[in-house]
């Protein structure tokens, strides 16, 4: 690989950018190529295992009751009906699951959540009651006749009026989880909405604003969406023969789950089996607790397997995105330099915190972007609403912070009449300098990434915005994350008595390629080929911990974990052949299954097992485990000198056409670049900005959730629609920016998220370019287009 | 209250003689989960929007998910299982796993079974009629750049087989 040379010294600015020496990826066998999926074949016929698919011998089925009211107190269940059905084996409610768990709240932020409702329902489609029977169809009928009694009370559904005095309240009291450390900070409240307020300050915003040649202040706004993973939410429970329970689940945080069932149950860990398989999708859907509390729960009512799948209209009633709106007020020098920014955010986290206040805080510590701004003030607010809850989405939170600071970036650009690129690389925050929490910027390519997208969209030539009704425009965007931190990562590398060896790892395979990116490491590391390579799935009873397949943490803290378990194995092998061997062991390499000295000597897995095991049997089990370092912030000023083990970086770029009759925006070009490390296998990296970019284009353009008083109005995908091949512009691309990271394995970082980032401002700031009109709340649908057209020429439609 | 007419059907399964005894209500996806273990056509969006549940009936693909079981009394149905060879893969599965034309595979199967059909009427087609043919088969993971390229490989595999029998 050639490392391009990349420091420009910024034009206008005191700041050095320090040198930095950057190491040249060394050769490599395994990692770095783009090596098929490990699981193709079985992808491809068929026989690919999902839990969707699972069937245990005697199971029930169940099916949710669900509240038809956002607020109200739940006045009786009669569940009469619906028992009388031939073939209802039981009929649950939350009563019920209180004589097995007193206490039956979960969350991994605050434990608000209800196995069922208690007393009171929060928002339209909440569990009310779980109806068990052999037959699903069965099941389905007798759920509607349960009946259920509501005295209403008054809902809130808007994220900044459920702020405000006299506002409903939904939890009379809130009780902190206390289950990760960076949620410590976290108070038991009553008597509000906001479950978290988090606050970022660097400098001093007042002077700032004070100093400042111009001042400009927006709201942006964005709805929330859904996940609409394509193998619904689904989790099976039962008894196992040890005094047990195994849950089989489409969960990206199998450890979590076995941990907070447990605690549900007042368990010891070891009673509880969490296993996974491929997930088919999960984009953040599937993680914490969903549906494994409450099937753990019937299974133990009940004492029979039970099972609960759910249909696409429930996926809208489990877990959405969260609507945000920011207020951004940003302080300019008149050379262009962005002296102070205040962001204000409003979280629409729904009616169970889910992992909400962690989107808010992580999220919301990056709300100025990624530039180098003396004066910062950053607020978030996690807040209650009678929604159906929000948690993560593929880049929590952080889509819904760059729509805001990366359109007023255009507004400002256009407005001081520089080119928008060339604001960007004014204010850019460059390596070696502190971002507004405190920490340093090391291995962030934002220059380099700007260089890319600026050389893919040909920036610098002249564009035509074309005439008549349809007009072309281009815009772009860049943005950034904070990996999430603390959290641990634990491998084992099983080397067999052949030289053939298992990943045992409780990442969650659910699309990205995480198979294979773990076995190209181990492969890598103990020299041997990554088609050899097994990965066990999820099963907390033989894999070891892992905080979550999430936030894009895989590559990199697993990755890492996995190269310290391949290597601890290695250096066992090589500590077999040394002592054999009688020689030092850095005379020894191991490759191929074999044992091999600078003199010539060789090792074969057989003589290394005889020599250990006295026979040509054995195993030896390398294991690693890693956790980055991390400083909790200052809760305060939100100041940590180690807020994250690393950053990622995004930019995107888009052509479009706009038809100004219609409203109707095409996307012709869009351009998504991520800056990665070194990614382990190019193809799949770039394959993850590709369809974190068009996903990012369906939010974009026409994916929101539609409410009617908390009723969800379209849950269906006839009514939402999600990008087909007929939305994917012809000209799509993704380009990897690989600089190693110093701590990667292999020079990698994350790359699931980034493609998210910058797609949705790339688009608004390129429909401002082709017809000047800016609209700051998203989707971009045609209808809210044409409205902006119309408004901007005096003659605006009539309201709906 | 369910009101349970049943009924035996007899039809071809991916080449072998098949019978179920089914409800009327129930669709072909049930019944081949249910009494044949045979999981490649999956439900999802319920509504015979996504395409994950895509079958061929008679050599037609229809959304599993909708056709009712009934229908298929004395017809020929392939699933993605019937695909393969004797554990040789199809032209068209070998290039979707050639072109990595999936990510979390969900969709896949309905993918291969509409190229099939897709490749049947146009063997050679352009990428517009890629385009529009698979437009009723979605995938969230959104892989479609590498779908395109394994439709076309696959075009591209056929033809050599063909004129090199």
């Amino acid at each position: 690989m050639t490392i391009p040379a990349r420091f420009t010294e910024p034009a206008d600015t005191t700041v050095e950018a320090p040198p930095k020496a950057k190491r040249k990826a060394a050769v490599r066998r395994e990692v770095g190529r783009s090596i098929p999926r490990l699981e193709s074949h079985a992808k491809v016929d068929g026989s690919a295992e999902y839990i969707y698919h699972l069937r245990l011998p005697g199971m029930l089925q169940g099916k949710i009751c669900r509240s038809t009211v956002p607020h109200g107190r739940i006045v009786r269940i009669d569940a009469s009906a619906a028992l009388a059905i031939e073939g209802v084996h039981a009929v649950i409610t939350g009563e019920d699951i209180r004589t097995l768990i007193p206490d039956p709240y979960y969350g991994p932020a605050f434990h608000d959540q209800p196995i069922l409702a208690i007393g009171k329902v929060r928002y339209v489609g909440e569990p009310v009651a779980v109806v068990l029977a052999a037959d699903l169809h069965v099941a389905e009928e007798a759920a509607d006749q349960v009946v259920v009694e509501y005295e209403p009370l008054e809902p809130v559904f808007d994220e900044v009026a459920a702020t405000k005095p006299g506002a409903p309240i939904i939890h009379d009291s809130l009780r902190p989880a206390g289950m990760f450390p960076d949620l410590q900070y976290l108070k038991g409240r009553s008597g509000t909405n906001v479950a978290l307020d988090a606050r970022v300050l660097h400098g001093d915003v007042e002077k700032g604003f004070a100093e400042a040649d111009q001042v400009f202040e927006n709201v942006f706004r964005s709805r929330k969406v859904v996940h609409a993973t394509f193998e619904p939410t689904v989790s099976l429970a039962e008894l196992n023969g040890s005094n047990g329970l195994t849950i089989h689940t489409s969960s990206q945080s199998p450890s979590y789950v076995r941990a907070e069932v447990s605690r549900l149950l007042g368990w010891p860990e070891n009673r509880v089996r969490v296993r996974t398989a491929f997930l088919g999708g999960s984009f953040g859907a599937k993680l914490y607790i969903k549906l494994e509390a409450l099937v753990a729960a019937c299974a133990l009512l009940v004492r029979k397997p039970v099972r609960i799948g759910l249909t696409m209209e429930e996926e809208f009633y489990t877990i959405t995105k969260h609507g945000a709106t920011v207020r951004i007020k940003t302080g300019m020098a008149k050379d262009g330099r962005i002296v102070a920014r205040e962001v204000e955010t409003w979280w629409n986290g729904g009616a169970y915190a889910d992992i909400g206040p962690r989107v808010s805080q992580k999220s919301g510590f990056t709300a100025a972007g990624p530039y180098d701004i003396e004066n910062v003030s950053l607020i978030n607010y996690a807040v209650y609403t009678n929604d159906p809850p929000a948690g993560a989405l593929r880049g929590f939170g952080i889509s819904q912070i760059v729509w805001a600071y990366e359109c007023q970036n255009d507004i400002i650009a256009r407005s001081l009449g520089i080119d928008p690129l060339e604001f960007r690389r004014r204010n850019i925050l460059h390596d070696g300098r502190p971002h507004a929490t405190g920490t340093i910027m090391t291995n962030a390519e934002i220059d380099e990434v700007l260089d890319r997208l600026s050389d893919r969209m040909h920036w610098d030539v002249l564009f035509d915005h074309g005439s008549g009704p349809v007009r072309r425009g281009r815009g772009l965007a860049i943005g950034f994350k904070a990996c999430i931190a603390p959290t641990t990562s634990v491998a084992v590398v099983n080397v067999y008595g052949d030289g053939s060896c298992c990943v045992s790892c409780s990442t969650v395979d659910m699309g990205q390629g995480s198979d294979t990116a773990m076995a190209q490491i181990a492969a890598e590391t103990l020299g041997i080929s990554t088609e050899t390579v097994r990965v066990i799935h999820p099963d907390t009873d033989v894999t070891p911990y892992d905080m979550a397949t999430l936030g894009s943490r895989s590559t990199y803290h697993m990755g890492n974990a996995v190269r310290l378990a391949a290597e601890d194995a290695r250096a066992q092998l090589l500590r077999i052949a040394a002592a054999t061997l009688q020689t030092d062991i850095e005379e020894l390499e191991y490759r191929d299954g074999a044992v091999i000295s600078r003199s010539g000597a060789r090792m074969t897995m057989r003589g290394l097992m005889l020599a250990r095991f006295g026979m040509q049997a054995g195993t030896v089990i390398g294991m690693g485990t890693f956790t980055p370092p991390y400083t909790k912030p200052d809760p305060r000023t939100g100041q940590s000198p180690q807020i994250t083990p690393y950053w990622m970086l995004a930019g995107a770029a888009a052509e479009i056409e706009v038809d100004t009759e219609t409203g109707r925006i095409r996307v012709t070009k869009l351009v998504n670049v991520g800056d990665v490390g070194c990614a382990i296998n190019p193809a799949i990296a770039k394959r993850q900005l590709n369809g974190a970019g068009t996903m990012q284009l369906g939010f974009t353009l026409f994916e929101e959730m539609r409410f009617n008083e908390g009723q969800v109005i379209n849950a269906s995908l006839a009514d939402y629609k999600i990008p087909g091949m007929l939305d994917v512009p012809e000209d799509l691309s993704a380009e990897l920016v690989e600089f190693p990271h110093e701590h990667g394995p292999f020079g990698a970082k994350g790359v699931g998220e980034t493609g998210m980032f910058s797609v949705s401002p790339a688009i608004a700031n390129a429909l401002c370019d082709a017809i000047g009109v800016r609209i700051m709340e998203l989707p971009l649908t045609p209808e809210r287009v044409l409205r902006a057209i119309r408004e901007s020429e005096n003659r605006p439609l009539e309201s709906e | 209250m369910m009101n349970e007419t049943r009924r035996i059907i007899r039809f071809t399964l991916n080449g072998r003689a098949a019978t179920a005894n089914i409800a009327i209500y129930e669709t072909v996806i049930e019944v081949l989960q249910r009494d044949f273990n045979l999981f490649g056509g999956r439900e999802s969006c319920g509504q015979g929007l996504c395409g994950c549940c895509t079958v061929l009936v008679n050599g037609t693909a229809v959304s599993g998910c909708l056709y009712l079981a009934a229908f298929v009394d004395g017809a020929e149905v392939v699933t993605v299982e019937g695909l393969a060879d004797r554990g040789v893969l199809h032209p068209i599965q070998q290039a979707f796993v050639s072109k990595t034309g999936f990510q979390c595979g969900y969709c896949t199967p309905g993918f291969i079974l509409m190229t099939e059909q897709l490749l049947k009427r146009y063997p050679h087609p352009t990428d517009d009629e890629i385009r529009h043919y698979l437009s009723g088969n979605l995938c969230r993971c959104a892989a479609y750049p590498d779908i395109i390229e394994a439709v076309k490989a696959a075009a591209n595999k056929i033809q050599a087989v063909e004129s090199d029998p």
